[in-house]
């Protein structure tokens, strides 16, 4: 089985994001890059379907030149190769331009599964395997926390408000996982080392006949008009339990009249 | 004023509440169109769609539309947006309608914006980025803007409109009915409100300590009429069921207060509820960094404290 997992290099939650004042897009270089987290388990879960099913795992990236650090991490947990979609023309792109470079991607490498983490920690739109789907006419198996592939037969456990519904189709389709669905493996210093020697191929938009009118800032269907920091939170009340602390937490709801 | 199509979101036959959100929302920008996709539309249902200003209700009924994933929605919404020249779509943002708007998008090729909490002139919608930290105004500037509204965006108010039935019959595309639901597993909901929609929720994570202990937080909920939530860490555990997961995986929810007992406030926790308009915690570590969003902290073991609260809530009421 021919697997491509999609995997995202996003700022680490745990600096300080920002967005850029020259353009209003995301400011790659304030944070650090890792990986998507959920981008993870998608890895995973290729991983062992590959192991269940043999086959070979390639990741795809769109990002800047830095990104390849991210491409690295996926190589190391076990993927085989990797497309890195990278050209200073895609700066900017919104989730319908990312959609649609991914997509022209994905029909020039071929595939019988996509994998994508459900949602991205930056942008969070949770709409880029949806439209992966659309734009390649397969079928969309999202918010999964099972998945099972017997043959061309591909039956996934879609998570929804309810509880769960179980949903089928057949290969090729695109697939987003949800964190329930594994335990992402840390890669092994083996891993690491092999990773390096791992093949990684780098496409400009031309290479995978994208239309650079479609893509980039100036192309974007959407824009930020203009954005300002949240104020601060101010800080708030907080006291020590001595025995009254579910009284004074009283007090405080029926201040603010929710009591 | 054209048509702004708004997708109801629906259970059991009833609508529910971001709909009437939505079509609140509808009202100060063009002509609310309510379209209900699925079987099940009840007369109750219509009344309420038009009690908050629905002038049209497009009803497509086909069981197929519900019975395979997100696609027949997104070619519903692209019919009706076509033929009926609509100015906007609006839906909630859920992780289902978000993925309806990215199909609807790309069908359209039309610009999409998710999580709006607020929506003005223009289809200028205002977002919440980073955390809560950065607060952006973004604008459709292609096709027919559609927009994914996070529940609680705006209060509900309603204003009679006409609610002018129209039946739609959609031909569905192969492509559409390739992803089919072959089984709905429902897990039991209770007579709370649902989480997404609910004006206080109470959530309780690893400090709660068993799946038993739960009820601690549900006696809270229940004094204060809210939902009840849960950190990754107590859904992992089996504790309390998955869809009730509030944070970056699971609800992001906006109430206007937010309890939270015996969660330490990780970064993927805070991705779902930092919106909340007042928060409250419970924590036994003066450490802990959910402290540092809290407008009010108790340091202190939960199972006092929140079984002290509800009492004293009971007595006040
Ligand atoms: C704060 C913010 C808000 C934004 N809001 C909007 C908006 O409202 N509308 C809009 O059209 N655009 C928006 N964008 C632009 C959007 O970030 C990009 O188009 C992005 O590449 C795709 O969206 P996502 O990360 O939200 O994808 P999601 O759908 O959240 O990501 C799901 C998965 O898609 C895969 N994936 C996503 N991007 C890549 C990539 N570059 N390479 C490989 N795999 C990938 C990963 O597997 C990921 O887990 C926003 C950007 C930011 C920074
Ligand atoms: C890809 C990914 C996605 C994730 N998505 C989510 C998500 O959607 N939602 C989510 O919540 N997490 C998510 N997480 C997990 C997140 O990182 C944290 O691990 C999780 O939120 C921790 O839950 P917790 O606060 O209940 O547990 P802990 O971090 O263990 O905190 C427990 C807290 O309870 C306190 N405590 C213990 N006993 C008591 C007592 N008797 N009385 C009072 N306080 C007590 C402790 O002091 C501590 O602060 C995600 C992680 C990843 C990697």
């Amino acid at each position: 089985m021919n697997i491509v997992v999609c995997v995202k290099q996003v700022p680490d939650t745990a600096t300080e994001r920002k967005l850029r004042s020259d353009d209003n897009t995301l400011d790659r270089d304030a944070a650090d890059g890792v990986v998507n987290e959920l981008d993870e388990y998608a890895v995973e879960e290729a991983l062992k379907l590959k192991e269940a099913h043999g086959g070979e795992v390639t990741v795809l990236t769109m990002g800047p030149g830095r990104a390849t650090e991210t491409i690295r991490k996926a190589l190391a947990m076990g993927a085989d190769k990797a497309v890195h979609l990278s050209d200073d023309a895609l700066h900017g792109s919104d989730a319908l331009s990312t959609s649609y470079a991914m997509a022209q991607v994905l029909k020039k490498i071929g595939f019988d599964l996509v994998i994508l983490g459900s949602e991205s920690t930056d942008a969070r739109t949770g709409m880029l395997a949806a439209m992966l789907a659309e734009r390649l006419g397969t079928p969309q198996l999202t918010l999964a926390n099972k998945v099972e592939v017997e043959g061309g037969a591909i039956t996934v456990q879609r998570l929804a408000d309810y509880g769960y519904d179980r949903v089928q189709a057949t290969l090729p389709a695109v697939v987003s996982v949800v964190e329930k669905i594994n335990e992402p493996r840390y890669p092994s210093f083996k891993g690491i080392m092999a990773a390096k020697k791992k093949p990684v191929e780098t496409l400009a938009i031309a290479d995978a006949a994208i239309d650079a009118e479609q893509v980039g800032l100036g192309a974007a269907w959407s824009e930020v008009v203009d954005f300002a920091a949240a104020p601060p939170r101010t800080a708030g009340t907080i006291v020590k339990d001595e025995g009254d602390g579910g009284e004074k937490a009283a007090d405080f709801l029926a201040s603010k009249k929710f009591i | 004023m054209s048509d702004i199509l708004v997708l109801v979101e629906h259970a059991e036959g009833e609508v529910k509440k971001v709909t009437l959100e939505l079509l609140t929302l509808a009202r100060s920008l063009g002509t609310p169109a309510a379209v209900w996709a699925g079987p099940g539309i009840t007369a109750e249902a219509k009344a309420r769609l038009a009690e908050y200003g629905a002038e049209k209700i497009y009803v497509a009924g086909s069981a197929d539309i519900v019975d395979h994933v997100v696609a027949p929605k997104a070619e519903l919404l692209a019919q009706l947006v076509a033929g009926k020249s609509a100015a906007a779509v609006l839906v909630a943002a859920t992780a289902e309608g978000k993925e309806v708007a990215g199909r609807l998008a790309v069908k359209t090729d039309s610009g999409v914006i998710t999580d709006a909490v607020g929506l003005s002139e223009g289809f200028v919608a205002d977002q919440s980025i980073f955390g809560g930290g950065v607060n952006v105004h973004s604008r459709v500037r292609k096709g027919t803007p559609i927009i994914a509204v996070r529940p609680n965006s705006t209060a509900p108010v309603p204003a009679a409109g006409a609610g002018a039935e129209e039946e739609v019959a959609v031909e569905l595309s192969d492509v559409a009915k390739a992803a089919r639901v072959v089984e709905r597993v429902k897990q039991e909901k209770g007579a709370r409100p649902e989480l997404t929609e609910a004006a206080i929720v109470v959530s309780g994570g690893r400090g709660v300590g068993s799946a038993e202990n739960f009820s601690v937080i549900e006696g809270l909920a229940d004094a204060l009429g809210a939902a009840v939530g849960a950190s990754r860490a107590a859904t992992d555990a089996g504790w309390y069921p998955h869809q009730f997961q509030v944070g970056q995986t699971g609800k992001t929810v906006s109430p206007q207060l937010y309890i939270a007992a015996g969660i330490s406030g990780a970064i993927q926790h805070r991705a779902g509820m930092q919106t909340a308009k007042t928060i409250v915690a419970i924590n036994k570590d003066p450490e802990a960094p959910i402290f540092e969003l809290a407008d009010y902290g108790v340091v202190g073991d939960l199972h006092q404290v929140v079984p002290q609260l509800t009492e004293e809530i009971d007595k006040r009421k």
